[in-house]
């Protein structure tokens, strides 16, 4: 050393370079324990999927029989289920996220709104699950039976019965109500994140309140609205018990609106008017099945290949929310 | 302590000092010019922020097309007298304005005043640069869209013609499309006069709209300030003693929010009434 420092201050200084070392550590063995965790159960997950995971398990509809199951009417009901309820939730979430932040005076009607969005978060999914199948599902039971009615719009019709029924529709509403407290939150945040001065040159400017939440705070919001929403939906869409207590069937041959694939959309585009009034099943409602199955041994394997299936769209959806933050990031350039 | 005068029918303004680099001498310069019509008359103003008093009854004048300068201590209420005269301190929870701020005569505060049609008149460019996360382009048409402008080739003249008039044009005009995020700090300031002057308003508030840049850049803001207040009143907060003495007409100081004392630029500068005024220009305080 070739300056001076106090003997007591050295021994201190050793003390406190040590504790920072021991600190450094402990961090490092709590993060890799939970990565391990996280890839053995990957890992057994891949090897019990391993031989049944094949193009075949993903082509075919549901079947008793564990070597002919498959995922397909899941993974299109799943689909459909995410982009209804993102459909649905985005324009509530945001909208009221936009009131809280933008207009709402600091009342105690406002102060009530903001405490209990916080506390729908903490919700138990159940509970939206059966708020579900009483108001979609059953319509409150005002219905003695389920009338079904057709609606003619020239090449296409729309048959629907009232009350819904277990259908996509009342499916995606549930989710949707499901996701909004966590939809509203992030995007209060998000709005609260916008820089102030941002707001104020477009007021100095002549912009009406509107104007400026529109062409200033929103779009300026947007990376972290998306990520909130994508976060929101993909948990909901892995939920299983709101889509058992709605009563969604686990045997079901047929994809939502008949459609098969892509190809079909843009040829028929009318049968997308029929998905939200179809019956369907999801990923994780077919999981669930597998795993109440007799056979339990043979639909292990069945139920780790669905897991997978499961997780590859939910990895896709977490890849979206990161591409879209970034590409938002890179327009908005602070 | 309040010794302020009495609001002025006409404000005899002589031809301000010239900036260096200017080439734009008055003709007259250094002789007394015409009567200026006052654009902004406040009169017995306070302001309060909730519980807080930041302005004890103001008195003031403002002449049109001149550059008047606030100056004065931290925290004396510059910038809150800014904000007043186009009511962006309306966007503050719990502000409160007492006594009457007219612009050509007419009450600002009063309640069939829309704010959006009067920001629109008073322009404003802030301290620290806000230029929009968007093309410089957008940032320039902005005031213009937002008032309902659709015409395309409208548009595109009146961002040619504002940015010209901020002297940016030569430094940007091979990249409109570009972000206003990549500009230098200058450069982001002078977009935003540009931005500010595209809804052709009457007035311009500035506040310290130069602290923030490097001697060059401040030249440049300052000639531009000159060249602008021949068709613009110009409301500029500065901390600068030099910057004021160069570019103002007029300058009011500021202590403790009341207006101790405004005057000929010159006047406060060499020959100040009030004892308070000339221990601050001098330096011996605050
Ligand atoms: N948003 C606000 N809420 C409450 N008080 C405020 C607010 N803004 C300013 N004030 C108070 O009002 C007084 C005047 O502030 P103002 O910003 O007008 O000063 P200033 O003269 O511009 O100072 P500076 O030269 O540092 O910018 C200060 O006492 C300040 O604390
Ligand atoms: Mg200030």
């Amino acid at each position: 050393m070739s300056f001076s420092i106090d003997e007591d201050y050295a021994r201190r200084l050793k003390r406190r370079h040590l504790a920072s070392r021991v600190f450094e550590r402990a961090c490092l063995v709590v993060t890799w324990s939970s990565v391990t965790i996280l890839a053995v159960l990957l890992g057994l997950l891949l090897y019990q999927a391993w031989g049944w995971l094949d193009l075949a398990f993903l082509t075919r509809h549901n079947h008793y029989e564990a070597d002919r199951a498959g995922v397909l009417s899941g993974v299109w009901g799943s689909c459909w289920l995410m982009l209804l309820t993102a459909f649905l939730c985005v324009p509530v979430g945001v909208g009221t996220a936009v009131y809280l932040e933008e207009y709402a005076k600091p009342n105690w009607l406002t102060r009530q709104i903001r405490l209990n969005v916080a506390n729908l978060a903490g919700v138990p999914s159940v509970v939206y699950g059966i708020l579900g199948f009483t108001v979609f599902v059953r319509f409150f039971g005002l219905f003695d039976r389920p009338q079904t009615y057709a609606l003619n719009f020239g090449m296409t019709s729309i048959e629907f019965h009232l009350p819904l029924g277990a259908v996509i529709l009342s499916g995606g509403m549930t989710l949707a109500l499901l996701s909004l407290p966590v939809v509203v939150i992030a995007s209060q945040e998000a709005l609260r994140s916008v820089p102030a001065s941002l707001r104020h040159a477009s007021y100095a400017l002549g912009a009406t309140r509107w104007q400026t939440i529109w062409n200033q705070v929103l779009p300026a919001a947007t990376p972290g609205i998306a990520t909130g929403v994508i976060l929101a939906v993909s948990r909901a869409v892995g939920e299983t018990a709101p889509l058992v207590v709605l009563g969604a069937a686990t045997q079901i041959s047929f994809n939502p609106g008949r459609i098969n694939s892509v190809v079909d959309i843009v040829r028929s585009p009318g049968k997308l008017a029929n998905v939200p009034f179809d019956s369907f099943t999801a990923l994780p409602l077919l999981i669930y099945g597998w795993v109440n199955e007799i056979d339990a041994e043979r639909f292990a394997h069945v139920a780790a290949a669905g897991i997978i299936v499961l997780l590859g769209l939910l990895l896709l959806m977490n890849g979206a929310a990161i591409y879209i933050r970034q590409h938002f990031r890179r327009k908005i350039r602070w | 302590m309040s010794s302020t005068p009495p609001p002025l029918k006409a404000i005899h303004v002589p031809g301000g000092p010239v900036p260096p680099g200017s080439s734009r001498r008055t003709a007259n310069g250094g002789e007394e010019q015409p009567a200026r019509p006052p654009k902004f008359v406040t009169s017995n103003m306070s302001f309060y922020y909730g519980a807080h008093q930041a302005l004890f009854n103001i008195n003031m004048t403002i002449p049109e097309r001149a550059v008047t300068a606030l100056i004065g201590p931290s925290g004396c209420g510059k910038s809150t007298y800014l904000r007043s005269l186009n009511r962006m301190n309306d966007i503050i929870e719990g502000t409160r304005v007492t006594g009457d701020v007219l612009l050509d005569g007419q009450d600002i505060y009063a309640s069939d005043v829309d704010v959006v049609a009067l920001r629109k008149r008073i322009g404003m460019v802030f301290q620290k640069s806000t230029p929009f996360p968007k093309s410089i382009f957008d940032n320039v048409a902005y005031g213009p869209r937002i008032a309902g402008e659709r015409r395309r080739s409208t548009i595109v003249d009146l961002v040619e013609h504002c940015l010209k008039q901020a002297a940016l044009w030569n430094e940007v005009k091979d990249r409109l499309r570009d972000s206003a995020m990549a500009l230098s700090g200058g450069q982001q300031q002078r977009l935003c006069i540009a931005r500010a002057l595209a809804t052709s308003p009457e007035v311009l508030l500035m506040d310290e709209p130069a602290s923030a840049l490097d001697p060059a850049s401040t030249a440049r803001i300052e000639d531009l300030i000159f060249e602008l207040k021949q068709n613009y009143t110009i409301v500029i907060v500065t901390h600068n003693m030099q910057q004021a003495a160069r570019i103002s007409e007029l300058t009011a100081f500021f202590c403790l929010g009341r207006l101790v004392e405004i005057g000929v630029t010159r006047q406060i500068f060499t020959n100040p009434e009030q004892k308070e005024t000339e221990d601050y220009i001098t330096g011996r305080f605050g």
